[in-house]
């Protein structure tokens, strides 16, 4: 203790407080404070490009899932137009097909309805004719039987008898 | 490129073989003094190493008593400011006169003397001469002073390169950036806390690049020996102390002198004990470093000492392998005692700010 106490030097002692103080703030001034600064902006710098490169990457795979999304939904849209032009289609031609059908039984019952008015028109008609015709056949017939006043008489006669008859 | 290596390795041999001859040569000359007298110049040449001086001697030729390197300046305060070279002292052996004052250098101190340079002592062998207060740039000054020119050089270099090259550094910069995000995320922010660690970050950096340096310094055969100078090592300890002491909140000061959760009986007891720790804690600081560097020093230079007291094939070899281990050795001890220097300051300082969470 005693040679340490004797080999401490003052002078070094000032020597060295002075050139450590003043090293201490030369350095801070113009080197410890620009580098610290440099390095905190560079790792600063460095998180950020490293956050963003992750904001991109989620916003990318934000993008993709919206990609798919918007794909299934197109896939599945198109699928029910699909379908919906399918029900559309079968519909029409369900519809198409009684309207049709229900188009057909009209046309036919009104036919059916014309044949039969037709043919009652055709068959009074016929009877009709048939009955002139027969009245001029008998008119005629009668005409050529009832010629002679012989035949005429014959004829009262036995139409006298039928009323003496009944 | 290879072919250099290999020429410039051969070189080093036959520089190392070539020295270990001339060593060999001036050994046996000095035969006749004996191994005490070697063993006696070895022990003194340390010690000299391990103290300051006032010229910076490179190296010495002992045989001619010649040194070669170059005197500092000299500043004293007696009775007015005494500035002169040390080269007027020519290494202790001559009185320097300055402006009728006399002055001689006794065990690297220097003493105020009469003309013929009479030092008197008191009984236990102690020099009683009146010693001037002594402000001389001394060998460690310079190397302090190198030292700090190196360190705004590289980290002024560092701090531009930044700019100039959009935030990433270059040259040795990027030696030294690894570093100083060492410090902030491996020794600051752990043990101070994310919200107060930046206030003392330039103190930290400083200390430790400081401290490292030097001991790196000393590891070159210039032959210095700063952060093992006990003066040094008090300075930083204190300027913790003072950084520690002065940035303390109150949470900090209620721990020292009237400890939350313990009877009050043990607060009394805890306060001296916690006031102490207050000192120690940077006494230790300074005592460790100390200490470790000083007996790096006196360690690594005992075992090169060695090879010139074996003086044979094997002792000899086995001595400079010893040491070559042992330099590895120290450079690990140069870098440790920095990072444990500013470990334990940021530890201090963290402690100072402590919130409370009781």
């Amino acid at each position: 203790m005693e040679k340490l106490i004797n080999d401490f030097s003052f002078g070094l002692f000032f020597w060295q407080i002075l050139i450590f103080v003043g090293l201490l703030l030369l350095l801070r001034k113009f080197a410890w404070k620009p580098i610290l600064e440099a390095v905190s902006n560079r790792e600063e710098g460095i998180k950020n490009a490293l956050e963003s490169a992750e904001e991109a990457r989620k916003e990318m795979q934000n993008l993709q899932a919206d990609n798919e999304r918007i794909l299934n939904e197109a896939r599945a849209e198109r699928d029910g137009m699909l379908k919906e032009a399918r029900q559309l289609k079968e519909n029409m031609i369900a519809d198409a097909k009684s309207e049709a059908q229900a188009e057909a039984d009209k046309i036919v019952a009104q036919a059916q309805a014309t044949i039969a008015s037709e043919k009652k028109a055709a068959i009074a008609d016929l009877k009709n004719q048939v009955a002139g015709l027969s009245v001029e056949i008998a008119e005629k017939v009668v005409r050529k039987e009832l010629s002679g006043k012989g035949k005429q008489l014959e004829l009262v006669e036995s139409m006298l008898e039928d009323v003496t008859l009944n | 490129m290879q072919k250099h290596t290999v020429v410039k390795i051969l070189l080093i041999f036959s520089l190392v073989f070539t020295t270990g001859n001339l060593f060999a040569k001036e050994s046996e000359k000095k035969e006749h003094e004996g191994e005490g007298g070697l063993k006696e110049r070895i022990k003194e040449f340390i010690d000299h190493h391990l103290q300051d001086s006032y010229d910076f001697t490179l190296f010495s030729d002992e045989e001619a008593n010649k040194h070669y390197g170059f005197p500092l300046p000299v500043i004293l305060w007696d009775n007015g400011l005494k500035v002169f070279s040390s080269s007027k002292f020519h290494h202790g052996e001559t009185v320097a006169e300055v402006d009728g004052n006399y002055y001689k250098l006794y065990h690297s101190k220097i003493y105020k003397t009469d003309a013929s340079g009479t030092i008197n002592y008191d009984e236990d062998h102690h020099a009683t001469n009146a010693k001037p207060l002594d402000f001389s740039i001394t060998k460690n000054v310079v190397s302090m002073l190198l030292i700090s020119l190196l360190m705004f050089f590289m980290f002024r270099s560092l701090a531009k390169s930044y700019k100039k090259n959009n935030g990433i550094p270059t040259g040795v910069g990027r030696f030294l950036e690894p570093l100083v995000l060492f410090i902030r995320d491996d020794i600051a922010i752990p043990n101070i806390g994310e919200h107060k660690y930046k206030k003392y970050m330039s103190f930290l950096l400083t200390v430790f690049f400081f401290i490292w340096f030097l001991n790196l310094l000393g590891m070159t055969p210039l032959g210095v020996n700063v952060t093992g100078n006990i003066a040094v090592t008090f300075a930083l300890a204190l300027i913790v102390f003072l950084i520690t002491n002065l940035t303390a909140n109150k949470n900090y000061w209620g721990h020292i002198f009237w400890m939350p959760g313990v009877p009050t009986f043990m607060k009394v007891v805890l306060a001296p004990i916690e006031l102490l720790g207050v000192f120690i804690k940077p006494f230790s600081l300074m005592i460790r470093l100390y200490a470790n560097m000083t007996a790096g020093h006196v360690v690594l230079m005992s075992i090169i000492g060695m090879i010139f007291l074996f003086k044979n094939w094997i002792g000899g070899p086995l001595s400079f392998g010893l040491a070559f281990a042992l330099s590895i050795l120290e450079l690990l001890v140069a870098a440790l005692q920095a990072y444990i220097f500013t470990m334990l300051s940021a530890l201090y300082f963290g402690m100072a700010n402590e919130e409370a969470h009781h």
